[in-house]
C-alpha cells in the first residue's frame, strides 16, 4: 500500500547498474531497456509460476464476482447465465430505496458500526497506554496472554456465551441483577438492548487483540525523550500525553481510516446469529438481509443490488476519510 | 522506565492507578473463561439457579460423557479437522511462493500483480455474486467449497512478502543465481528452509481461521455429514437456545435434548470448552508467533 513509487525506481537502478541514475532517468524507452526487460521475464518464467496459484484464485474468486455484480441491474435467472438475462437498469435499487425497511437497515447498520467505533476504538489506546506503564514481568505477561485469548474464540462459540450469559431465566447475568434487586432482563429479545450487547462482547473479544499494534509503535519511542522530560520535572502523566500518545498517532490515524472503511461491513456473522424475530427492529443490518433475500430468498438480482450499494458507500467513505486525513494530517492510506 | 529518578508522590498515585486498570481488564476477561470451565463440571442444577458463579460446585463429569457420545459432535470435529489441514496445507502453497516472488525486485510486474491482490481488499463483488461463482463451479457441497473460496488472505501474503523482503540476505539470492540455480531450486533448497517462522505464523493464522469459521459452511453446505464443528455447534448453542426461549424452531439436537434439560445447560458450556480446546492448548505456547505476525503487518500497514 503506498509504496508507489520507490520500487520501480530501485528495480530501473538495478538495470543500469553501471550507467548510473541519471542516465536512467533521462531514457524511459530506449531499446536495451526492452531488451533486458524481455529477458528478465524470461530468465524468471518460474517466479510467475510461484504466483500463478495466487493469480487464479484471485481471478476466479475476487474478479470474475466483480464482472457477476452486474447482475444488480439485471434479472437474473439461472437458466439463462449472467450474460443472457435481461437488463432492467436500477429497477432493484429503487425498489430497495422505496421499501419500507430501507430507513430501519441503515439506521441499524450506522448505529451498531458507529456505537462499535466510539465505544472500541478507544480502549484498546488506553489499556496499552496502561500496559505500556507496568514494569515487564510476571504480571503485565499474564495480562497479556489473558486480554488477548478471546481473540480465538470462535464467533460461534462467543454467541453461544452471549446467549448463556444473558438468559433471562438461567443466565449468570441476570442473577446478578436479581442478587442487586432488578427484575430480570431479556436482553436479546428486547430491540433496545441487542446494539449494547453486540458492541459490549465485541469489547470484551477484542480489546486486548488490538493493542499489540499500539504496544509496537509505543516501544520504538526513543528512551531519550522520557529521560529528558524527567530532567525537566515532567510527571508521569505529561510524560504519556506529550510523549507516547504523539508517537501513536499515525497508527491512531490509519487504523481509523480502515475503520471507518468498513462502517458498512462490520461483523456480521456475529448478528446473525445473535438475530431473533423479537430483536429483529433493531439487528437487522444491511448484511443480513442480503443473506436473507439473496441466499434464503433467492433473489439473485436484488440482494446483489443491495449488496453493491452497501459496498459503494463504503468506498466513498474510506476515500472521503483517508481524504480528510492527508490534508489534516501526513498520515493516510494512501 | 525511569526508576532512576524517585516518583513523586503523585506519579505513585498514577502507577497504582495504572495497576487498577490493568487488573481490572483482567478480571473482566478472565472472569467468564473461569465461570464456562467452572459451569461444565458443576451440578446443572447450581448452574442454572445460579448458585454455582465462580468455583465448581458439586462436581459431575455428566456433560463431558453426553458430549463424547454425541455423534454429531464426533463427526463435526473430524470434518473440521479435515478442512482444517486441507485448507491450511492449500493456503500455505499458494500463500508461500507468491509471497517469495513477489518480494523479488527483477519480477517485472510485481507492482501490478501485488496491486491487483490488494485491490480485492477494499473492492469485491460481495456475497450474491461470490456464492454464483461458487455454484457455477459445481462447488457447493463438496469439500472444496470449504477450501478454495478462501485459498489466499491478501493480508497473509502482504505479511510473508515482508518477511522475504526484510530476512532473507540479498546476497544469498545473487550467489546462488551466479552459481545457475534455478528459481526453484533457490526456493526448494535455501529460501524454504531460512522460512520456518513465516511459516509457523501462516499455518497459525489460517489454521485457526479455518477452525473458527462457519459462514462458509453455512452457505456453501446443505449435507448434515459434512457440517464442520462450528455448524455443529451453532445448533447446539444458537438455534436450540433460541428456541428454548422462543417458540417453534426445533432441530434434532435441540428435542433429543430437551428431555434432558437440566444437563442441557452443562452440556452448553462443556461444548464451548471441547471445541475451543486445540486453540486454547496451542495458544500460550504459539502466542508470541501470533504476536509476530500481527507486528510484520503493521511494518507496512
Amino acid at each position: 500500500m503506498g509504496t508507489a513509487n520507490s520500487p520501480l525506481r530501485e528495480e530501473e537502478m538495478q538495470a543500469y547498474p553501471v550507467e548510473g541514475e541519471a542516465f536512467s532517468k533521462s531514457n524511459k524507452i530506449n531499446k536495451p531497456k526492452k531488451h533486458r526487460k524481455n529477458r528478465k521475464i524470461l530468465q524468471n518464467w518460474q517466479l510467475y509460476i510461484f504466483v500463478l496459484p495466487a493469480f487464479l484464485y484471485f481471478f476466479i474468486f475476487h474478479y470474475i464476482p466483480m464482472y457477476g455484480v452486474q447482475i444488480a441491474f439485471k434479472n437474473f435467472i439461472p437458466t439463462l447465465g449472467i450474460w443472457g438475462s435481461e437488463w432492467v437498469g436500477f429497477e432493484h435499487f429503487t425498489r430497495f430505496f422505496e421499501s419500507y425497511y430501507f430507513w430501519d437497515l441503515i439506521k441499524n447498520t450506522l448505529g451498531i458500526s458507529i456505537y462499535e467505533l466510539i465505544v472500541g476504538f478507544p480502549l484498546p489506546i488506553i489499556l496499552a497506554l496502561a500496559l505500556n506503564e507496568a514494569k515487564d514481568g510476571l504480571y503485565k505477561r499474564t495480562v497479556q496472554t489473558v486480554t488477548y485469548a478471546p481473540h480465538f474464540i470462535s464467533v460461534v462459540v462467543m454467541a453461544g456465551m452471549i446467549i448463556a450469559f444473558l438468559s433471562p431465566a438461567t443466565g449468570i447475568i441476570n442473577h446478578a441483577i436479581q442478587l442487586l434487586g432488578f427484575e430480570p432482563i431479556a436482553f436479546l429479545s428486547d430491540p433496545a438492548w441487542f446494539k449494547t450487547v453486540y458492541v459490549l462482547s465485541g469489547v470484551w473479544q477484542s480489546t486486548g487483540w488490538g493493542t499489540i499494534i499500539y504496544l509496537a509503535a509505543l516501544s520504538s519511542v526513543d528512551p531519550q525523550h522520557h529521560e529528558a522530560a524527567i530532567v525537566d520535572g515532567a510527571s508521569r502523566f505529561q510524560r504519556i500525553w506529550h510523549i507516547n500518545i504523539p508517537a501513536i498517532v499515525p497508527t491512531m490515524i490509519i487504523l481509523l481510516i480502515m475503520n471507518v472503511g468498513n462502517i458498512m461491513a462490520m461483523g456480521f456473522e456475529k448478528i446473525l446469529l445473535l438475530q431473533n424475530p423479537l430483536n429483529l427492529e433493531s439487528s437487522n443490518v444491511i448484511a443480513t438481509f442480503v443473506y436473507q433475500a439473496g441466499l434464503l430468498d433467492a433473489q439473485y438480482s436484488f440482494a446483489a443490488a443491495v449488496g453493491l450499494f452497501n459496498a459503494v458507500i463504503n468506498a466513498i467513505l474510506l476515500v472521503t476519510v483517508n481524504q480528510i486525513a492527508r490534508k489534516t494530517s501526513e498520515t493516510s492510506l494512501w | 522506565m525511569g526508576s532512576a529518578i524517585q516518583d513523586t508522590k503523585k506519579d505513585k498515585a498514577f502507577k497504582a492507578l495504572v495497576l487498577l486498570f490493568l487488573t481490572a481488564a483482567l478480571l473482566i476477561v478472565l472472569y467468564p473463561l473461569i465461570y464456562i470451565i467452572s459451569a461444565s463440571i458443576s451440578n446443572p442444577s447450581a448452574v442454572n439457579t445460579g448458585e454455582m458463579w465462580l468455583f465448581p460446585k458439586e462436581i459431575t463429569l455428566e456433560g463431558y460423557k453426553l458430549i463424547f457420545q454425541n455423534d454429531d459432535i464426533w463427526r463435526g470435529y473430524l470434518n473440521t479437522i479435515l478442512y482444517t489441514v486441507l485448507g491450511t496445507v492449500i493456503n500455505l502453497g499458494v500463500t508461500i511462493p507468491a509471497a517469495y516472488a513477489l518480494s523479488r525486485k527483477d519480477l517485472a510486474g510485481r507492482n501490478l500483480l501485488m496491486g491487483m491482490f490488494v485491490l480485492t481488499m477494499f473492492f469485491s463483488g460481495g456475497l450474491i455474486p461470490t456464492y454464483l461463482v461458487v455454484k457455477s463451479l459445481g462447488l457447493i457441497d463438496t469439500i472444496w467449497a470449504m477450501v478454495l473460496p478462501n485459498a489466499a488472505a491478501v493480508w497473509n501474503i502482504v505479511i510473508a512478502r515482508v518477511f522475504f523482503q526484510t530476512s532473507i540476505p540479498k546476497g544469498l539470492e545473487e550467489a546462488a543465481i551466479i552459481d545457475g540455480a534455478s528459481n526453484f531450486k533457490l526456493f526448494t533448497k535455501i529460501i524454504l528452509p531460512l522460512s520456518a517462522p513465516i511459516i509457523a505464523v501462516m499455518a497459525l493464522f489460517y489454521g485457526v481461521g479455518h477452525w473458527n469459521s462457519y459462514f462458509n459452511a453455512l452457505i456453501y453446505l446443505s449435507d448434515k455429514e459434512m457440517y464442520p464443528l462450528q455448524l455443529v455447534l451453532r445448533e447446539i448453542l444458537v438455534l436450540q437456545e433460541m428456541a428454548s426461549q422462543n417458540t417453534n424452531m426445533t432441530g434434532s439436537m435441540a428435542e433429543a435434548m430437551h428431555s434432558k434439560q437440566q444437563l442441557a445447560a452443562i452440556v452448553k458450556y462443556g461444548v464451548m470448552i471441547v471445541s475451543s480446546l486445540p486453540v486454547i492448548i496451542v495458544y500460550p505456547f504459539l502466542q508470541r508467533y501470533f504476536v509476530k505476525g500481527v507486528l510484520i503487518g503493521s511494518l507496512k500497514g
